[in-house]
């Protein structure tokens, strides 16, 4: 099609992400603003979409892309399930989110984390960025408020450390981001998943620790 | 915004006054169109006749999907434009409903309401339009965005639901209805201007979805979408109490439309609504006349005999009966 790439007027979902991988259990963490530019669509959007029992991916980019990937990921990992009868790996689920956001990467603006749990390697964090690129990571942050926020995961996040100490540190960086991108905001979805399931949590607006300096 | 829908294909043969482009019927042939039916128009003679449209047949429901995007009439339409601003011709606009839609959910079901202009540009082309539309009898849908998108998704929809419901044997969910609706929206990539609010009660609760026109949705217990939607999310944002009573949430859903109505210059008229309850469905149109057209409360007809006659002279005319048809008028 000769026309121009214009980025689609669509919804945009900027936030900030941050899966940390850690053994055996991975709290995923999400902030929560659909933006249609100045408006907020949706200011309690859920980003952390299950694909499947322990595997979960969060989405930034364009709402309408990354909900149809979604979608079809999800369908695709069933089918594979089922057809293996035996629950999917996380590298399989990254690997067909790498598939459709590369195959499709002029049409898609997608940045996606998959983050899950399996028995092969336990808990693992995949990184599938815009263009469509796969990286496994033991600590990912993508989003408009990621930026924000590299320096301090990178001085933060040790190996090995518990869920608690996880959890807390993927709240602490989505609320600093939050803080700062103006795309970012809302809620704070994490989620914690393990050998035993998911534990999804939500921290509210003013639950949120407070980091203002002014 | 579309400037021409799919059903349509202008003759721009007639239009320009000279036969079609070669290179344009090889592509024609190339692709695979739906069967068109050609209508050869007889009554266009100059150069100021306006364009004369034939009508394809309608998209085939239930069909299988496409791999990837069709761009193919984004092309058609660009060379289409293309040609009729060389010749000086504008294609005709889209029109767009400007509008205020919203729903809620409440204790036992979901009302959704709209208002009821249809704007084309800066025009009011339709006073009393009906912006909600059926999708099964339990499932309703509001439509902002270009008019003759809603309409017609909403109907394609409609139409491939009650198929699934009859193949199934069971009664249409709303998750159903989002999952076709945002997939055939976002197959065309944001082309379709259809922004839509998907209300409805099913076996699991009641249900509202919104839809956006490139295909993303939310699942959420109050939403607005249209022009006036800002208007009405802010009722909605300082009114909403989860698990409110009917008449509390007609009223609330009232004021929102009318928020939209007041303040934006996009929606007007009346406001309607639609009560779904797991057994009851009550569309209410109109629900409320917000914007009555005032009565005249003066009048500048005089009475007869006001001004007095001074002569008066008659003169027969004197003319021949030509030509006497009868027509007879259809009284049954």
């Amino acid at each position: 099609m000769e026309q121009t790439r214009v980025p689609p007027p669509g919804k945009r979902l900027k936030r900030v992400v941050s899966p940390v991988s850690l053994y055996p259990s991975k709290p995923l963490c999400l902030s929560d603003r659909l933006s249609l530019r100045a408006y907020i669509a949706n200011r309690v959007t859920d980003k952390l979409t299950p694909i499947h029992d322990r595997i979960f991916c969060c989405r930034s980019g364009s709402a309408a892309d990354t909900q149809a990937i979604a979608d079809v990921v999800t369908y695709q990992l069933g089918f594979h399930s089922i057809e293996l009868d035996e629950p999917p790996l996380v590298e399989t689920a990254a690997n067909l989110f790498r598939a459709s956001c590369y195959r499709y990467r002029e049409e898609l603006t997608a940045g996606i984390l998959v983050a899950g749990w399996d028995r092969r390697k336990g808990g693992q964090v995949y990184c599938v960025p815009i263009g469509g690129m796969l990286v496994r990571q033991p600590v990912s942050v993508g989003g408009s408020g990621s930026s924000y926020i590299y320096g301090f995961m990178d001085s933060n996040y040790k190996p090995n450390m518990t869920k608690d100490q996880c959890l807390e540190l993927t709240a602490a960086a989505v609320s600093l981001a939050m803080e700062r991108d103006g795309s970012s905001g809302g809620v704070v979805r994490l989620a914690s998943i393990s050998k035993d399931g998911v534990e999804r949590r939500v921290i509210l607006g003013n639950q949120l620790p407070k980091y203002s300096t002014h | 915004m579309i400037k021409n829908t799919q059903c349509y294909r202008p003759r721009t043969d007639l239009l320009l006054g000279k036969k079609k482009k070669k290179k344009k019927k090889a592509k024609k042939a190339k692709k695979k169109k739906k069967k068109a039916k050609k209508k050869k128009s007889t009554s266009c003679t100059s150069g100021k006749h306006k364009a004369h449209f034939t009508k394809m047949a309608t998209l085939a429901v239930r069909q299988s999907p496409v791999g990837g995007f069709s761009f193919e009439n984004c092309k058609r339409n660009a060379v289409l434009e293309g040609e009729a601003n060389k010749v000086g011709y504008s294609l005709p606009a889209a029109r767009k409903t400007g509008t205020t839609i919203c729903g809620v959910v409440f204790k036992d079901g979901v009302i959704l309401g709209a208002d009821t202009r249809a704007t084309e540009g800066m025009i009011v082309a339709d006073k009393n339009c009906s912006k909600i539309h059926y999708i099964s009898p339990n499932i309703y849908c509001c439509g902002a965005g270009t008019a003759a998108d809603t309409e017609m998704t909403t109907q394609i929809i409609s139409s491939n639901l009650e198929l699934h419901a009859l193949s199934t044997g069971r009664v249409p969910r709303v998750a159903t209805a989002n999952r076709m609706l945002k997939q055939m929206l976002f197959r065309y990539q944001g082309y379709i201007g259809a922004a839509l609010v998907l209300g409805g009660v099913d076996c699991n609760g009641p249900h509202l979805y919104s839809i956006y026109p490139h295909g993303s949705t939310d699942k959420l217990p109050y939403v607005t979408m249209g022009s006036g939607s800002l208007a009405a999310m802010a009722v909605f944002e300082d009114r909403y109490k989860p698990d409110m009573e009917e008449e509390d949430a007609k009223r609330l859903v009232r004021d929102a439309i009318a928020a939209g109505i007041f303040n934006d210059l996009g929606s007007g008229s009346n406001i309607d609504l639609c009560v779904i309850t797991k057994g009851k469905l009550d569309y209410i149109r109109p629900h409320d006349e917000a914007n009555k057209k005032g009565v005249r409360t003066g009048d500048y007809k005089y009475k007869r005999g006001t001004t007095s006659v001074l002569t008066k002279s008659v003169t027969a005319l004197n003319l021949e009966v030509v030509e006497e048809t009868v027509l007879t008028m259809d009284t049954s």
